[in-house]
């Protein structure tokens, strides 16, 4: 399958063809009164490198989705492979590891730590993964560096602007160079200007060979995005 | 995950709200000061408390006499030789005879049916040292001397409960008491013993005054020494009070003081344990507590850091060594403060400070400990959350 290697290869791995997300027939059901299935007999292929937003208004399933592609949450049934790997009958700790490995995540409200400097807000991703400790900040400085935030490494988070908070949580999620970087409305509480600077670090990053998915309501993030699903009552629909 | 991750993080979870955790170390350092100034305090105190003890019952001997029928195996003049033995304090010679034992007494001539006014009560002749062989003192008026006993007169010292029942409030118009019928005058109370308490119910005669009632005898010798010569006094009193018959003397010495202390100061640590111990506990809730509502606080952190790869032990583990480091600050602090403390109330008693060394390094591992037990279950409740609910 050659049109399948055409990504630039991301610094240390082998080029890989495998796509990094695939979703084959998943459903999540919440077992309420009467029962409540969030997602709908869902697929997904996602390739390496691919920039995807996927849509949809509230209570669609948005945030279901989100969590069972970051191994947060396991699907009732179907199959979900990341990087070529069935994790839906992976163990508990080993789903953790995975994610650690694999996913970077960023969030609407960055999820950074008030009382830790930059720098040390992006080490924290490596704590869990197994990384050795020795050359941790220096890797975390080349993070900062890739989303141009050097000037602010030993800063508190409570001192940068919304934007520079979340280029801070990218680096972070960028930190061991994930499979994935997977985006909860990435640009929700940023202003016009943040999120232009936001999606324009995106853009620098899939043109780097990053996979990006991000989840958003918002019309300007999902057009700056190569491919677009939406999702509407569980149900995914591409666009 | 590195041991030394799990430690600096730790550490910066604690860190990271300063007021709140130097609060929350607070309740232990409560906990552990008490268990230390109490334990230490009741140590010190017990030790001064027995020290005492030990100095009053390790200095008492009690020389009994056999009566015999015709020459007595102890004079009362005896008692000379006796307290001219090195390590004696004070020696008194008592008649305690059947005869003088409980016999009618009363403060006035009166005989009223209407009202109870003789007593009945313990009456003794004894030589002039008694005071100080009971370790008490002359609470009104004097104790006789070796005049009153040369002269025979008919005086008489009463003891402070006798004085009680017999009314006997006022020395000044020189009471008189009668004893058997035959009046005496009373020219003194005595009170305050320390030693034969039962003798404040006792009217006391001098021995040459005492022969009317059959005391001619001495019954008894009650010998005070110094620390740590009662055991050679033991051995040399008979034959000071008895030459060539010393051997017919009975001696009661004192009994071993380690006893009375090891249980004294059981009595006395047991139940300051028992409070350390509660103050403790209040210590490890107030832990839990504050631990409980910083889980709360954090769930997006816990979520975060489930996210970033970390596993349902490794948030437990955070969790635990921040309540245990707290509670081990606590008890390093507690122990500290505790260990002045105890040094500052022994300064100020004038007391030698007696501390276990076990005690001050057991105290913060006790504070570790307590750190821990309260952290558990808070513990469990953050790894217990699933990362997608507290991310959300």
């Amino acid at each position: 399958m050659p049109d399948q290697v055409t990504e630039r290869p991301v610094a240390g791995r082998p080029i890989d063809t495998r796509p990094v997300i695939e979703l084959a027939d998943v459903c999540r059901d919440f077992p309420s009164q009467p029962p409540v299935r969030a997602l709908s007999h869902v697929s997904l292929r996602v390739g390496r490198g691919d920039y995807l937003a996927i849509v949809g208004p509230s209570g669609s399933g948005k945030s279901t989705l989100l969590n069972v592609l970051g191994l947060l949450d396991r699907p009732t049934s179907g199959h979900y492979r990341l990087d070529g790997t069935e994790t839906t009958t992976l163990r508990e700790k080993h789903r953790t590891r995975l994610r650690g490995q694999r996913i970077g995540f960023v969030f609407q409200s960055f999820h950074l730590l008030p009382h830790r400097s930059v720098v040390e807000n992006v080490m924290l991703a490596e704590i869990y993964t197994g990384q050795p400790r020795a050359g941790r900040r220096g890797r975390a400085l080349a993070a900062l560096e890739r989303v141009g935030l050097t000037h602010r490494v030993d800063f508190r988070p409570g001192r940068l602007s919304g934007g520079e908070r979340q280029r801070a949580a990218i680096a972070r999620a960028l930190l061991g160079n994930p499979s994935l970087l997977l985006c909860d409305e990435p640009t929700g509480n940023l202003d016009s200007r943040n999120t232009e600077a936001v999606l324009g670090l995106f853009d620098e990053l899939r043109a780097q060979g990053m996979t990006i998915v991000v989840i958003t309501h918002e019309q300007e993030v999902s057009t700056r995005a190569g491919r677009r699903v939406r999702i509407t009552d569980g149900t995914l629909l591409e666009e | 995950m590195d041991v030394r991750d799990l430690v600096g993080e730790a550490v910066a979870g604690m860190l990271a709200r300063p007021v709140r955790s130097a609060l929350t170390t607070l309740g232990t350092v409560l906990g552990i000061t008490t268990l230390v100034v109490t334990l230490g305090v009741a140590a010190t105190a017990g030790n001064q408390i027995v020290g005492r003890f030990d100095e009053l019952v390790a200095t008492a001997i009690t020389v009994e006499v056999p009566e015999t029928e015709h020459v007595p195996l102890v004079e009362w003049d005896a008692i000379d030789r006796l307290t001219r033995l090195r390590g004696v304090v004070s020696a008194a010679a008592l008649a305690e005879g059947k005869d003088g034992a409980n016999l009618p007494v009363r403060s006035n001539d009166l005989v009223d049916p209407a009202r109870v006014t003789t007593q009945s009560l313990s009456v003794l002749a004894a030589s002039t040292g008694l005071p100080e062989a009971l370790r008490g003192r002359m609470v009104r008026g004097r104790f006789y001397d070796a005049g009153h006993v040369r002269r025979g007169d008919r005086v008489a010292v009463i003891g402070d409960q006798a004085a009680r029942l017999l009314g006997v409030t006022r020395l000044d118009p020189a009471p008189a008491i009668f004893i058997n019928g035959h009046a005496y005058t009373v020219i003194g109370v005595l009170g305050d013993l320390r030693r034969e308490r039962n003798l404040g119910s006792a009217v006391i005669v001098p021995p040459t005054a005492g022969r009317r009632f059959g005391l001619r005898q001495v019954s008894r010798v009650l010998v005070n020494t110094d620390l740590g010569a009662a055991a050679l006094i033991t051995r040399q009193a008979p034959a000071a009070l008895s030459p060539g018959n010393g051997d017919m003397l009975q001696v009661v010495a004192p009994p071993s003081p380690t006893r009375a202390r090891d249980q004294a100061q059981e009595d006395v640590n047991a139940l300051f344990l028992i409070l350390g111990l509660v103050s403790l506990l209040v210590g490890a809730v107030g832990i839990a507590n504050v631990t409980l509502v910083t889980v709360m606080e954090r769930v997006a952190e816990i979520g975060l850091r489930r996210s970033l790869g970390a596993a349902r032990r490794h948030i437990a583990a955070q969790f635990l060594l921040e309540s245990t480091l707290i509670g081990l600050t606590g008890g390093v602090i507690g122990a500290s403060v505790g260990v002045v403390a105890v040094v500052a109330v022994s300064a100020a008693k004038q007391w030698t400070p007696l501390l276990d060394a076990r005690l001050a390094i057991a105290a913060p591992v006790a504070g570790a400990l307590v750190g821990l037990l309260a952290g558990l279950y808070p513990a469990m409740r953050a790894a217990r959350m699933e990362p997608a609910d507290a991310l959300r």
